[in-house]
């Protein structure tokens, strides 16, 4: 009797809005890679020889582990999250040493004709092992540094396994547990210079061509971004509305001296310029500081000055750190080099696909581009294309939101949880879907570089598919028992 | 639990984080999609058609300019069966000159993915290959009735002179294998295969160009990528001129027509070859367009094997041909002087064996035995030597000595001939003997025979020629080649280096003396020319296979030789019935330019006989 009961509070307690989104986006996943592999000859979305066919194989098997999932206790996965965390670094070691090399990377596991990439299933295996670090006993992120050391071990081993494995999109996707860190008490600022990091070198490395005052136009955007934002820090950080103002005239005022000069025929250098203000304005709020005693004054001068010196080594970092064909992507995303028969190739060709779906699209099956394979990878990382070019801007605007509503829906489950465990793992699972979403379609319409990571549910292959649905269908049987056993911890 | 209600604010920092993200995705969607018409345009010139443009492949001439191969147009129709609109079946046929069974036939085929595995129908499929410039320019003009039809423009070979077909080789359709070993090649290109169009397919070639074209979602072609900045043009194969000298080679073809056999003729100066004849042989453009196919699976199972070179490929016992060789290694070891006699009482009998001989003077030195191609003298003289243990120690060494000096002369490795194939002949090394009789249990009478070229000897046409080429320069050989120059190329050096074999050059003078004397008195009467002075060695060597076969070695003029020649037919007798007179008539074609009136009767015996008769094993 008992169990029964509590198959009914489970059946009760699911949520089924995500489930109904979930059914959604699988059942339009298999129609878009029939449409995406179509090729009249094969007419048969059935056909098991083709990859809608294969995916509905997947689909069905990821169906039944889904309903197992849901069948075990709730306390299963807390009891259970490290010894599965390490299960899974060991599987991803192994995988290391004796997947054949495809594509350049090692990250297939091959049994006869079914192959599994373990760094797909890591995923949930590290979030259940987030969650449990989390939940532990009075365990407050911002309480010692070994926590902090902890929870980015927990991030960083997958990620050096998964690097070892040479598939760099995948390890970049649990970046984006950085979220729930910063969810769980990890300081804004992170997230704050990480953004500004991306968007001084986008600005840096995109003006390169013109000069401004004797330096690149790039750089000294750049400058002038670190001089608002260290104002803007003076007033929302610091709430030291007297001394912004004091650095807001001193910024203006030189900078309306310099261009009265400039209209005289007299060429202030720009690096000199630049740094020498910078350097006043921060020396001005050392001092401030020693008068007041403000921590964060302090802080703000040092964000300003690791950002010159971040300036600077951009050009070096760029040059040198990254691999050529890593320049070129980034190079062409950014719309300094146009490569349409190389790097750019891929873009340009689902750009083209995606633009020519126009408002209503072409229909399902009658997309052009896709067919005549000019797309590459049009069935796995570029699915979106398909949806783009058949469905237009009200197909693939649709499917945007409803993997917005989807990630809205997997964060208000988040914070409905009453323990931390079931919270933290939660919050995992939204930043997974955040970071492939903003990643997989930005590279299709041309704002990201290319990194070779799928669309949830969409792209083909088997290992994808489950490692979300077993995030999704853990999440959902974590959540289905939030009022049996409350807050613990 | 106290909810941190400070840190629960920063759900809306993660939530506002993915809307700002999926609102600016929708605006650059929207952007695309509906505001921005250029990739509406984009997509209906979409995409680059990479379209290969083929170079013309190389010319081949002959040593006096002659063009031998030369390149004419073929166009194929090819379809994209996606694009193909319902279109007058009738007209199409008419045009083309085909029935529209056939036509119905061909697409049949083309969907077959058994005959067909690389069909689909998104991409270019041929559907008829090789239409002459008559039916292209028929079919030209009404080309936009019949949309998603394109034709293509190939190139095929043509031959001014039907004969060669060894030497040449042809072209063919590139296999699968031929792409995975060479990137170059793309189906449906085409490749040498065999003779110098394979072994000089990276010259004859070319480079392939490239065009990149934007077309239409439809297929159609709407320009030309960036006004074809970045086209890429097509380099024309390299000419090649050939050492071969064209007229003299057709003719040693009619003369070995019904005969098997091989006729090499050297210019011993160059080491050029200057006719490599394989019998029976076919024409070259059997291999060329759409009958290729069937024609090359008649020459396969022809029980004759005209495919098989017998110029290079065919390793036979060289005979009394071999003779000289074994004069000049006996002359340098110092076995023999110039007047050392060998009894001859019909023959070389010595410990229970009997070799026989035909009636001459005895006993002879050196000069006469060759004139009169004594076998006793010869096995006496490769007895003295194997058996001279004084100055060798064992047989097996002294053996090792004479098989040294062999391999010097060009026998029992390949020559390296600059054409795929060439067999090694054999010439068997003291290991062998021992394994046959045991470690120093046989001696000169064991293996007597291989002193006049039978037994366990082995050689191509092409190692014989090279011997009386090595003769004729009285003592040094350049590696035989076909090729004698590649347009702006210089030839590989080692092609052209000398082979100096260790016997001194007064030897090779006396052997050459005994071979004219053989052309003046004694076996090769039939090659003594009026006004040409010709030395010669007859062979008449026995197989397993049926009547001797007929072999001439021989070269001229005596002083400053321009000419040296191996003719071999199977299964025809005496050499001095077939070898000496088809060898005699090529030496008087190729250094008087034409046949003298007397010798007219020689060549319509040749030119008439037939010795295929003879050949009892080609019924196989």
């Amino acid at each position: 009797m008992e169990s029964r009961n509590t198959n009914i509070s489970l059946f009760r307690n699911i949520d089924w809005v995500t489930i109904i989104i979930y059914l959604i986006m699988i059942i339009a996943g298999v129609f878009s890679i029939y449409a995406a592999s179509y090729d009249f000859d094969h007419a048969s979305l059935f056909d098991p020889d083709e990859f809608s066919g294969k995916q509905i194989r997947w689909i069905g098997l990821a169906l039944i582990l889904g309903v197992i999932l849901l069948l075990f206790d709730s306390r299963v996965y807390e009891t259970y999250a490290f010894p599965i965390y390490i299960m899974l670094l060991l599987v991803m070691l192994v995988t290391i040493f004796v997947a054949p090399d495809i594509k350049g990377s090692r990250s297939w596991l091959v049994f006869g004709p079914l192959r599994f990439q373990p760094a797909e299933f890591g995923k949930f295996a590290t979030a259940l092992a987030l969650a449990k670090l989390f939940s532990g006993y009075n365990f407050k992120l911002n309480a010692s540094r070994n926590n902090y050391i902890r929870a980015l071990a927990i991030i960083f081993i997958p990620i050096l396994l998964i690097l070892a494995q040479r598939e760099t999109g995948s390890a970049l996707a649990y970046m984006a547990l950085f979220f729930v860190l910063y969810r769980e008490g990890m300081s804004g600022l992170v997230l704050l210079a990480a953004l500004c990091a991306v968007v001084f070198f986008v600005v840096a490395v995109k003006y390169t061509d013109t000069l401004f005052m004797g330096i690149p136009l790039g750089e000294a955007l750049v400058f002038m971004l670190i001089m608002a934002i260290m104002v803007c820090m003076l007033v929302v950080y610091c709430k030291r509305f007297e001394a912004a103002r004091n650095v807001l005239i001193w910024f203006c005022g030189t900078g309306l001296i310099v261009a009265i000069l400039g209209a005289f025929g007299i060429n202030v250098p720009g690096l000199v310029y630049f740094l020498s203000v910078i350097f006043i304005a921060c020396f001005y709020c050392v001092l401030l500081s020693m008068r007041a005693k403000a921590k964060k004054l302090l802080i703000t001068v040092g964000a300003t000055v690791i950002s010159v010196v971040f300036l600077f080594s951009v050009n070096y970092a760029f040059t040198s750190v990254l691999q050529p064909h890593q320049q070129q992507r980034i190079r062409v995303t950014l719309g300094i080099e146009d490569d349409l028969l190389g790097a750019g190739y891929n873009v340009n060709q689902s750009k083209i696909a995606i633009g020519s779906g126009g408002f209503a699209g072409k229909g399902f099956l009658n997309g052009t581009q896709t067919k005549l394979k000019y797309v590459p990878e049009q069935h796995t990382d570029f699915i979106y294309c398909t949806i783009g070019e058949e469905q237009g801007f009200i197909g693939s605007s649709l499917l945007l939101m409803l993997f917005l509503i989807l990630i809205l829906r997997v964060l208000h489950i988040a914070e409905r949880q009453p323990s931390v465990f079931g919270r933290v793992y939660a919050y995992c699972v939204a930043s997974y879907f955040i970071f492939h979403l903003a990643i997989n379609i930005g590279m299709v319409i041309g704002l990201c570089p290319v990194i070779g990571i799928p669309l949830p549910f969409f792209s083909y292959g088997g290992s994808s598919l489950w490692s979300f649905t077993f995030l999704l269908f853990i999440l959902l049987r974590i959540d289905a028992s939030r009022r049996e056993h409350p807050s613990y911890g | 639990m106290r909810k941190d209600y400070n840190l629960e604010k920063r759900k809306y920092v993660i939530g506002g984080f993915i809307v700002i993200i999926v609102l600016i995705y929708l605006i650059r969607l929207f952007n695309l999609q509906v505001l921005d018409s250029r990739y509406k345009d984009d997509a209906d010139s979409n995409a680059f058609l990479r379209k290969a443009i083929f170079p013309s492949r190389g010319v081949i001439y002959d040593r006096n300019g002659n063009v031998v191969v030369y390149n004419r147009p073929a166009y194929d129709i090819m379809m994209i069966p996606k694009d193909v609109h319902p279109f007058d079946t009738l007209d199409f046929c008419r045009t083309l000159n085909i029935s529209p069974e056939q036509l119905k036939k061909r697409f049949s085929d083309m969907k077959d993915k058994r005959l067909n595995p690389g069909y689909s129908s998104y991409s270019p499929q041929t559907l008829l290959t090789h239409l002459s410039p008559e039916d292209y320019g028929k079919l030209q003009e009404k080309m936009y009735r019949f949309p998603g039809f394109f034709i293509q423009k190939r190139i095929l070979r043509e031959y001014n002179y039907h004969c060669a077909a060894n030497v040449l080789g042809n072209i063919r359709e590139v296999s699968p294998t031929d792409i995975e070993r060479d990137p170059y090649y793309s189906r449906g290109d085409y490749t040498g295969d065999l003779g110098v169009e394979r072994s000089y397919e990276k010259y004859l070639r070319g480079e392939k160009g490239e065009e990149i074209l934007i077309r239409d979602a439809r297929g159609q072609i709407q320009g030309r990528f960036e006004d074809g900045a970045r086209d890429k043009k097509a380099i024309s194969g390299k000419n090649l001129t050939l050492g071969i000298d064209i007229e003299l080679q057709e003719y040693a073809e009619q003369l070995m027509r019904n005969k098997i056999g091989a006729v090499v003729a050297i210019e011993p100066a160059t080491g050029e070859i200057l006719a490599m004849v394989t019998s029976p042989s076919y024409d070259p453009s059997l291999l060329v367009g759409r009958e290729r196919g069937k024609n090359y699976a008649a020459l396969r199972s022809n029980p004759q094997k005209p495919l098989l070179d017998r110029s290079i490929q065919g390793a036979y016992p060289p005979g009394s041909t071999f003779k000289p060789s074994q004069g000049l290694i006996l002359l340098q070891e110092g076995i023999i002087n110039l007047s050392t006699p060998f009894p001859c009482y019909r023959g070389y009998i010595n410990g229970g064996l009997r070799v026989g001989c035909h009636p001459h003077g005895s006993p002879i030195p050196l000069k006469p035995a060759l004139q009169t191609s004594c076998n006793a003298f010869f096995c006496w003289g490769f007895k003295a030597m194997i058996d001279r243990r004084s100055k060798y120690g064992t047989p097996a060494k002294a053996f090792e000595v004479w098989k040294n000096y062999l391999v010097e002369l060009g026998y029992g490795y390949r020559l390296g001939v600059d054409i795929p194939g060439e067999s090694r002949g054999f010439i068997p090394n003291a290991k062998f003997y021992n394994k046959i009789y045991g470690e120093d249990r046989w001696s000169a009478n064991s293996i007597i025979s291989v002193s006049i070229g039978q037994g366990e000897i082995l050689a191509t046409p092409l190692q014989i020629a090279n011997l009386g080429a090595t003769i004729a320069n009285r003592g040094w050989y350049v590696t035989p080649h076909i090729v004698k120059e590649i347009q702006d190329t210089v030839l590989e050096p080692e092609k052209l280096t000398r082979h100096q074999p260790h016997i001194d050059r007064q030897h090779f003078e006396a052997v050459a003396e005994g071979m004219r004397m053989a052309v003046t008195g004694g076996t090769c009467r039939l090659a003594n020319l009026r006004d040409v002075e010709v030395c010669g060695k007859t062979g008449t060597a026995q197989n397993p296979h049926g009547r001797d076969h007929s072999v001439f070695l021989g070269f001229a003029p005596y002083h400053d030789p321009k000419i040296a020649i191996c003719v071999y037919v199977e299964n025809a007798g005496f050499g001095a019935t077939f070898g000496v007179p088809i060898g005699s008539l090529l030496i008087e074609k190729y250094l008087k330019g034409s046949i003298a009136d007397d010798r007219k009767y020689i060549e319509d015996r040749m030119l008439n006989s037939n010795t295929i008769i003879y050949s009892g094993v080609k019924k196989h």
